[in-house]
C-alpha cells in the first residue's frame, strides 16, 4: 500500500534533524495559523498564489531563494563547524550525517537558491525593461515557478521522512547506483530535481520568447538593456542545457529503479558517460547562473555612474559568445579521468579562451565607472566587491583550467575555494546588487542603506576570511568533504574558515534586520516617484509598485537608455503635459493551474521516491487533468477599462511631473 | 492581437509551421504535403534499399544513408514545418541553427571524448580479471 | 514627428541611420508558436544526450546479442510508412483547421491517431518479442540504451496521441477559437518533429545498427 515508506523512514534517533524540522514545522504553522486567523488567505491566495503577474511571480522565486539560503547556510556552517572541531576526532556529525550535509548543501544552493533569484530577477524586471505587459505565457510562468517550489519542498521533506544522498551534489555512479546507495536519499535527489528541471526549462523557454518577440515598440535588439541581453543569454543556455540534465539524471533512474546497465559496473555500463553528461549541462549551468550577475552589475554600474554603459556592443559580442563557448569546454571538470593529451589540451584552451569576453566585460565595467560621478550606494558596494572578488575567482579558474595543474589541485579544497569564489563573488553578491537595486520598484519602498552596508562588509570580510584559507588548506594538500583528518597543520586554516563562516552569518543577521527595518520604516523610505536611483531603462518609467498591466501606453522608444532620454527630452520640451489616449487593457486572469499542478507533481514525486505505485498513478492523471480543466476555460483574459487606467496613470504621472519639476529646476 | 492567423501581421515574422498564404488555395497546400510526401518515400525507400543490398561498394553505405537522412529531414523541415529560407523564418531559422549547434556538440563531443577515455582505459572487464 | 525621432537620438551613442524600426509585440500566434518552437528544440537536445550515449555503448554487448542479430528491417520499414503517413495526414488536419472545416478535421486527426497507433502496437510488439528472447533493457549497456532511446520516443508518441485526443475533444466542444488554433499549430508542429526524430532513430539504430 504505501511501498517502501514505513515508520523506520523517520529518523527519530537523529537529533538535528528532528530539532531542526520541528521547528521548521512549528514556524510554518503558526505561520499558516496566523494567515488563517488574520483572514489575509484569501489575498494570498488571489493576489499570490495564482498570480500570474510576472512581477507577483518574480517576488516568489525570490522568496523562496532567500528561504532556501537560511537552509543551505545551515548545512555550510555546520560543515565548518565539523572541520573545526574533527583534528583527529569525529567531531559532532557522524560521516552518514555530514555527506548527507555537503550533498544537501550543494543541491540546495545551485538549484534552489541561485537558480530561483536569477529566475526570480529576470521575471520581475525584463518585461519591464522591454516595456511590455506581461511575459509570453504568463500561466506556463506560474507552473514553472511552483515546480521549482515542488521540487525546493522534496528536498526538505527528506530531512524528516527518510535520508538524503550522501553522494555530493552530482550524484556520480557507481557510488548512486542502487548496489551502492540502497536508501531513498539519491532517489529524493533525481526526483526532486526531474521536476524542478522541468520548472526550469518552462521558464527559459517563456523568457527566451518574451525577450526575442515581445518588446514594445521601438524596442530593437541592439537598444536592449544589457540585461535583457544576458536574461537572452542564460535562457538560451537553459532551453539548450537542462534537457541533458534530464536526460542524464533519467538513465540513472532507470538503473536504480529498473535494472538498467547505462552506468553500472557490470553488463557492459560506463560511469564515465555520467561525468562526460552531467557536465556538458553543468558547465553551461554555471554560465546559466553568472550571465544573469553580468547583467545585473552593468544597469547597476550604469546607472550609479550616471553614465551609459561603457561599449555596450562589445558587451553583447562577449555575452552571446560567452553563450557559445560556453557549450564548449565542459571536460575541464574531468581532466583527472583520463581523457589523452590532446583531448585536454585543446579543453583547457577553450577554459581559457572562454575567460577572454569574461575579462571584456570587467574592463567595460571599469570604464563606465571611469570619469563618472559614481554614488556608493549599496547596490554599487555589491558591484565593486564583485568585481575585485571575481577577478580572483577568475583568475584561480584560469589556472585550474591547465590540465597539468588540475592534477595537483583537482577535488582539493582548492577547488572548492575557486567555485565558492566565483559563485559566491558573482552570483550571489550580483543577486543581492539585484535585490536591493529593484526592491523599490517591486514595493515601493527602498531597503535601509546602513544595515545594507554593514551586511555587505560582513560579508564581503566573511567570504574572504572563510574561503581565502581554503586555497591555502587545499594547497597543503586537503581534499574536499573530508568528515575528519589529522593533519596538524590544516587545522589553523579550517578554524579560521569557521570563523568566517560566523561573519557571513552575521551578515545574513544584518540582511534580515535590514528587510525587518525597512518593512517597519516603510513611510520614509517609500519611493513615490518610481524612479529612486536616477535610472536609465524603462523599468524606472513607471510607479513602484508598477500596476498589474505595467504600462498605461506602450512605451516608444527611440533609442538606448530609453527612459533617460525621455527624462531629458521631457525636461526640455514639457512634453508630458498633454494627457494621453487611454485604451482598455486585456490582462491574463489568474490561475490556479501552476500551484495545483505543482501539487499533483509533489505527491508523484514522494511516490515515486517511495515506490507507491497507485499513487503515481493518481499524480499523473491529476497534472493531465489539470492542464485540460485550463485548457477547457472560455474567457482567459479580463478588461481593464480604459477609465480604471486613467486614473491609475494620472497618480503616477502627477507624482512623476513633480520629480521631473524638482529635478529641472536644481 | 490578431484573432485567427490568417491575417499575417508582421510582414517580416512568421510562426513555426505556418505557411505563406498568398494566393495558394487549399488544393495547393495539400499539393504541397503530397510533393513532401512523396519525397520522403522516396528517401526513405532508398535508405532501407541501400542498407540491405550488397550492391554497392560496402563501406560507402554508412556515409549514404547519413546524408539520405540528412536531406530527408531537410523535407520534412521544409514541406511539413514549413521552415524555408525566407525573412520571415529568419527568428526560426536562427533558434534552429542554435538547437542544431548544441545536438552537434553533444553528440560530437561525448563521443569523441569518451572514444578518447575508452581508448586509454583499460576495458573493465579486463581490469576486474586483473584485480581478482 | 522628425523633430521628435532628432531629440530622442541625441541620447543615442550608437544611434544607427536606417536601421531596421522594431514595430512592438508579435501576434499571439507567432509567439506561442516560436515558444513551442523552443520547446521543441530543447527536446531535441534531450534525444541527442540519448543518441550518444547510445552511440558511446553500443559495443558494449556485455556477450549478448548484437543489433544486426536483433531487428527486423521489413517490421521497422512498415513503421516508419505508418509514422510517415501519419505525419501526412496531420498536415491535412492542419490545412482543415485553417480552413475551419470540423469535418475533414477530425477525419484526419482519427487517421492520424489510427496510424499512431499502429505504429506503437508494432514497436512495442517488437519490445514484447526482445524481452521474450532474453534480450530485454537489463541484458546489456548497449540493450539498455537501445530501449530508452527508442522508448523515449515512442512515449513522446504517446504522449502525442493523448493530446491529439484532447485537441479532437476540444474542436468538437468549443469549435475553432483562436487560442485551440494555436494549439493545433503547436501539435502539428510536435507531430512533424517527432518523425523528423525518427528519421535519425531508424538510421542510426535499425539500419546503421544493422550492418554493424
Amino acid at each position: 500500500m504505501l511501498g517502501k515508506l514505513n515508520w523506520s523512514a523517520i529518523p527519530i534517533d537523529q537529533p538535528i534533524p528532528m530539532i531542526t524540522s520541528a521547528v521548521v514545522a512549528l514556524a510554518i504553522l503558526g505561520i499558516l495559523a496566523w494567515v488563517v486567523v488574520k483572514g489575509h488567505m484569501p489575498y494570498l491566495w488571489e493576489e499570490w498564489i495564482t498570480s500570474v503577474d510576472h512581477k507577483r511571480i518574480g517576488v516568489m522565486y525570490i522568496l523562496l531563494a532567500a528561504v532556501m539560503l537560511l537552509r543551505g547556510f545551515a548545512d555550510a556552517i555546520m560543515m565548518r563547524g565539523q572541520q573545526a572541531v574533527a583534528f583527529h576526532s569525529q567531531g559532532y556529525l557522524p560521516p552518514e550525517h555530514f555527506n548527507q550535509i555537503f550533498s544537501a548543501h550543494g543541491t540546495i544552493m545551485i538549484f534552489f537558491v541561485a537558480m530561483p533569484f536569477v529566475i526570480g530577477l529576470m521575471n520581475l524586471v525584463v518585461p519591464l525593461q522591454l516595456g511590455v505587459r506581461d511575459v509570453a505565457f504568463p500561466t506556463l510562468n506560474s507552473v514553472g515557478f511552483w515546480l521549482t517550489a515542488t521540487g525546493a519542498l522534496l528536498v526538505n521533506i527528506s530531512l524528516v521522512i527518510g535520508e538524503f544522498a550522501r553522494t555530493g551534489w552530482l550524484p556520480y555512479p557507481p557510488l548512486s547506483e542502487l548496489t551502492y546507495s540502497p536508501g531513498v536519499g539519491v532517489d529524493y535527489y533525481l526526483w526532486s530535481l526531474e521536476i524542478s528541471g522541468v520548472g526550469t526549462l518552462v521558464a527559459g523557454i517563456n523568457l527566451v520568447t518574451t525577450v526575442l518577440k515581445l518588446r514594445t515598440r521601438g524596442m530593437t535588439l541592439l537598444r536592449m538593456p544589457m540585461f535583457c541581453w544576458t536574461t537572452l543569454a542564460s535562457n538560451l543556455l537553459i532551453v539548450a542545457a537542462f534537457p541533458i540534465l534530464t536526460a542524464t539524471l533519467a538513465m540513472l533512474i532507470l538503473d536504480r529503479y529498473f535494472g538498467f546497465h547505462f552506468f553500472t559496473n557490470e553488463a557492459g555500463g560506463n560511469m564515465m558517460m555520467f561525468m562526460n553528461l552531467i557536465w556538458a549541462w553543468g558547465h553551461p549551468e554555471v554560465y546559466i547562473l553568472i550571465l544573469p550577475a553580468f547583467g545585473v552589475f552593468s544597469e547597476v554600474v550604469s546607472t550609479f555612474s550616471g553614465k551609459p554603459l561603457f561599449g555596450y556592443r562589445s558587451m553583447v559580442l562577449a555575452t552571446m559568445a560567452i553563450c557559445v563557448i560556453s557549450f564548449m569546454v565542459w571536460l575541464h571538470h574531468f581532466f583527472t579521468m583520463g581523457a589523452g593529451p590532446d583531448v585536454n589540451a585543446i579543453f583547457g584552451i577553450a577554459s581559457m579562451i572562454i575567460a577572454v569576453p569574461t575579462g571584456v566585460k570587467i574592463y567595460n565595467w571599469l570604464f563606465t565607472m571611469y570619469g563618472g560621478r559614481v554614488r556608493f550606494a549599496t547596490p554599487m558596494l555589491w558591484s565593486i566587491g564583485f568585481m575585485v572578488t571575481f577577478i580572483i575567482g577568475g583568475l584561480t579558474g584560469v589556472l585550474v583550467a591547465v590540465p597539468p595543474a588540475d592534477f595537483l589541485l583537482h577535488n582539493s579544497l582548492f577547488l572548492v575555494a575557486h567555485f565558492h569564489n566565483v559563485i559566491i563573488g558573482g552570483v550571489l553578491f550580483g543577486a543581492f546588487a539585484g535585490y536591493t537595486y529593484w526592491f523599490p520598484k517591486a514595493f515601493g519602498f527602498r531597503l535601509h542603506e546602513g544595515f545594507g552596508k554593514a551586511a555587505f562588509w560582513f560579508w564581503l570580510i566573511g567570504f574572504y576570511v572563510a574561503f581565502m584559507p581554503l586555497y591555502a588548506v587545499g594547497m597543503l594538500g586537503m581534499t574536499r568533504r573530508m568528515q575528519h583528518y589529522d593533519v596538524p597543520e590544516w587545522r589553523p586554516w579550517l578554524m579560521l574558515a569557521a570563523f568566517g563562516a560566523v561573519l557571513i552569518l552575521i551578515g545574513i543577521v544584518f540582511q534580515i534586520l535590514q528587510l525587518v527595518v525597512s518593512i517597519r520604516h516603510r513611510d520614509e523610505l517609500c519611493d513615490r516617484t518610481g524612479d529612486p536611483w536616477h535610472g536609465r531603462s524603462l523599468e524606472w518609467a513607471t510607479a513602484s509598485p508598477p500596476p498589474v498591466f505595467n504600462f498605461a501606453i506602450p512605451p516608444d522608444v527611440r533609442g538606448e537608455g530609453a527612459y533617460w532620454a525621455m527624462k531629458t527630452h521631457a525636461q526640455r520640451q514639457d512634453l508630458e503635459k498633454h494627457e494621453p489616449e487611454y485604451e482598455d487593457i486585456e490582462m491574463p486572469r489568474n490561475s490556479p493551474t501552476g500551484f495545483v499542478c505543482a501539487f499533483f507533481a509533489t505527491v508523484m514525486g514522494f511516490a515515486l521516491i517511495w515506490h507507491i505505485w497507485w499513487m503515481v498513478a493518481a499524480g499523473l492523471v491529476g497534472a493531465f487533468a489539470t492542464f485540460v480543466a485550463f485548457a477547457w476555460r472560455d474567457h482567459d483574459e479580463y478588461v481593464i477599462p480604459a477609465a480604471e487606467v486613467a486614473r491609475i496613470d494620472r497618480a503616477n504621472l502627477a507624482e512623476r511631473r513633480a520629480l521631473l519639476g524638482a529635478a529641472g529646476s536644481s | 492581437m490578431t484573432k485567427g492567423h490568417q491575417q499575417v501581421d508582421h510582414n517580416i515574422d512568421i510562426a513555426p509551421g505556418d505557411e505563406h498564404l498568398e494566393g495558394g488555395g487549399i488544393s495547393q497546400r495539400v499539393l504541397g504535403y503530397l510533393i513532401g510526401l512523396g519525397l520522403a518515400i522516396l528517401l526513405t525507400a532508398t535508405s532501407f534499399f541501400i542498407a540491405g543490398t550488397d550492391l554497392f561498394w560496402q563501406p560507402s553505405i554508412p556515409v549514404a544513408l547519413v546524408v539520405l537522412a540528412i536531406a530527408q529531414m531537410g523535407v520534412h523541415l521544409v514541406f511539413f514545418l514549413h521552415i524555408t529560407a525566407g525573412a520571415d523564418n529568419t527568428n526560426n531559422i536562427l533558434a534552429l541553427a542554435f538547437g542544431v549547434l548544441i545536438v552537434m556538440l553533444v553528440i560530437g563531443g561525448s563521443l569523441w571524448i569518451m572514444a578518447n577515455l575508452n581508448h586509454n582505459m583499460m576495458p573493465m572487464d579486463q581490469l576486474m580479471q586483473i584485480q581478482r | 514627428m522628425a523633430d521628435q525621432t532628432m531629440a530622442y537620438a541625441d541620447g543615442d551613442p550608437h544611434h544607427v541611420r536606417g536601421a531596421l524600426e522594431h514595430s512592438g509585440p508579435a501576434s499571439k500566434r507567432i509567439v506561442t508558436g516560436y515558444g513551442f518552437w523552443i520547446f521543441i528544440l530543447s527536446d531535441m537536445v534531450m534525444f541527442s544526450a540519448f543518441f550518444a550515449t547510445y552511440a558511446v555503448l553500443l559495443g558494449q554487448t556485455a556477450g549478448g546479442p548484437r543489433g544486426g542479430q536483433l531487428f527486423d528491417l521489413p517490421n521497422v520499414a512498415i513503421e516508419t510508412g505508418f509514422l510517415l503517413a501519419s505525419s501526412f495526414t496531420c498536415g491535412l488536419a492542419t490545412i482543415a483547421a485553417d480552413a475551419r472545416n470540423k469535418f475533414w478535421f477530425q477525419i484526419a486527426m482519427t487517421v492520424t491517431c489510427l496510424l499512431g497507433l499502429a505504429f506503437l502496437t508494432i514497436e512495442g510488439r517488437e519490445f514484447a518479442s526482445l524481452v521474450a528472447r532474453g534480450a530485454g533493457p537489463t541484458r546489456s549497456a548497449f540493450l539498455s540504451a537501445f530501449f530508452t532511446l527508442v522508448g523515449c520516443h515512442g512515449l513522446h508518441v504517446s504522449g502525442g496521441i493523448l493530446w491529439l485526443l484532447t485537441m479532437m475533444a476540444q474542436v468538437f466542444a468549443k469549435g475553432f477559437r483562436a487560442d485551440i488554433q494555436r494549439r493545433i499549430l503547436c501539435f502539428a508542429l510536435f507531430w512533424h518533429a517527432l518523425d523528423i526524430i525518427w528519421i535519425a532513430v531508424f538510421t542510426v539504430v535499425y539500419l546503421l545498427g544493422s550492418a554493424a
